[in-house]
């Protein structure tokens, strides 16, 4: 069939009711049509591509992958900034607790020096005071005794005269020493 | 077989029609010159690749529109196989092979439109498109490399005396590879269609025409991405044929 195609194909492709006879794509009354419209396509999509087309588009594609890149830099560098300005923040955090470490440490220390001078001077007063008081019931004893001995002895002469016996006061006296001393 | 068809007289089949050039205007004879059917849809093929990779990047937007996406998407796609392929010095080449590609998938494309045609189902258009690779590739890997192109064909690490026999079907394979490259393309493409067209002649059989149309679909479904996968595939081994003209050695 392929044979008698071809023979008739110089002839004619088609029959009267306008089919093909046998493949229309062996018949070459057609072809040059088709490479002459071929290349006329191909050069038209070729020129308008080359020229316009894939310059703009890969001028887009540099430019985003440009943009991506100078954004992931900025993204970078801004990474950075942020651990550097934690850093600084760290650091004066831990400057300012050792100020205030030292401050109250200071402030203590100084409290603590006032508190000993006060209870130093405190301590002193209260042994003045003590000393002094020691001595008064010291003196309040010794008189407080005295006046004991005097009132034992003139009950005891009372007594003794009151009772109607006749006594000297000398040996009352010593009676009521040796008594008050036993 | 359409002369068959036609003294059946009920199922008429003319799967092959779809592909007769005609002329657009009259009934004339079809010059070299003359604007027929192939002119027009190579044309729309032209306005579509115009649409999309010149209108569709007109905003030049660094946020791409949706066409644009589309655009940038095709070039990525055929760039990184150029570069993937042929290396970095086969990105001099990427307009053309970009030219091949945007050409090939846009007539495959359109072609599939109801009562469309197909200029890559013809043969003449795809042997000029292999031939051409062919030659180019061939042309180039002379003024390249010299007489050290023809190392492609001398297998420097098979066993000696197994070289001339490797060199000789290496050399049969290199003619051959326009032959296939072009044919693969325009019958791929004619043999969906032509099936289409078969099976949309048996829809005239009543009791057989939603079997005929879920075939139609089903097949229409695969030409779709034959349609993809043939446009791929042509400019992949223009890639190839590319690579061993820039590097010979194996």
């Amino acid at each position: 069939m392929a044979t008698e195609s071809t023979a008739a194909d110089i002839a004619q492709c088609v029959n009267e009711h306008g089919s093909a006879i046998g493949m229309p794509q062996l018949c070459a009354d057609w072809m040059p049509n088709q490479i002459f419209w071929l290349i006329v396509a191909l050069a038209v999509i070729y020129f308008v591509l080359s020229r316009i087309a894939l310059p703009r588009i890969g001028g887009v594609l540099a430019e985003r992958k440009g943009t991506i890149t100078n954004d992931l830099t900025a993204a970078e560098e801004l990474k950075a900034k942020a651990v550097e300005a934690e850093k600084a923040y760290q650091d004066a955090l831990a400057r300012a607790r050792a100020e205030a470490a030292k401050i109250v440490a200071e402030a203590r220390a100084d409290i603590q020096k006032d508190l000993d001078a006060a209870t130093a001077k405190a301590d002193a007063e209260i042994a003045a005071k003590a000393a002094e008081s020691e001595k008064r019931i010291g003196e309040i004893r010794a008189g407080a005794l005295e006046a004991v001995t005097e009132v034992a002895k003139d009950t005891a002469k009372e007594l003794v005269a009151a009772l109607g016996g006749k006594a000297d006061a000398r040996s009352v006296t010593a009676a009521v020493t040796a008594r008050l001393k036993g | 077989m359409a002369e068959e068809a036609h003294s059946e007289g009920g199922l008429v089949f003319h799967p092959m029609d779809q592909f007769i050039v005609k002329p657009l205007f009259g009934d004339g004879p079809v010059e070299w010159y003359t604007p027929t059917n192939v002119t027009l849809w190579m044309a729309l093929a032209v306005v579509c690749a115009i649409a999309l990779f010149v209108m569709g990047t007109r905003g030049r937007a660094i946020v791409p529109s949706r066409v644009q996406s589309v655009a940038e998407l095709a070039y990525g796609f055929i760039y990184k196989m150029v570069e993937d392929i042929c290396g970095h010095d086969g990105v001099k080449y990427f307009p053309k092979i970009f030219t091949l590609f945007v050409f090939i998938i846009f007539t495959n494309y359109l072609g599939l439109l109801p009562m469309s045609f197909t200029p890559t189902s013809h043969i003449a258009v795809t042997a000029v498109l292999g031939f051409g690779v062919f030659f180019a590739v061939t042309i180039l890997g002379f003024v390249k490399h010299g007489a050290h192109f023809l190392g492609l064909f001398w297998m420097s690490d098979a066993p000696l005396i197994l070289r001339p026999i490797i060199a000789v079907i290496e050399v049969i394979s290199y003619f051959v590879r326009p032959v296939s490259h072009s044919i693969r393309l325009a019958g791929n493409i004619m043999a969906g269609h032509a099936v289409i067209k078969v099976f949309a002649g048996f829809a005239a059989i009543a009791a057989i025409s939603p079997v005929s149309v879920l075939a139609i679909v089903a097949i229409y479904g695969l030409e779709v991405l034959v349609a993809f996968i043939q446009a791929y595939v042509f400019t992949i081994l223009t890639c190839v044929y590319l690579k061993d003209a820039l590097h010979p050695g194996h």
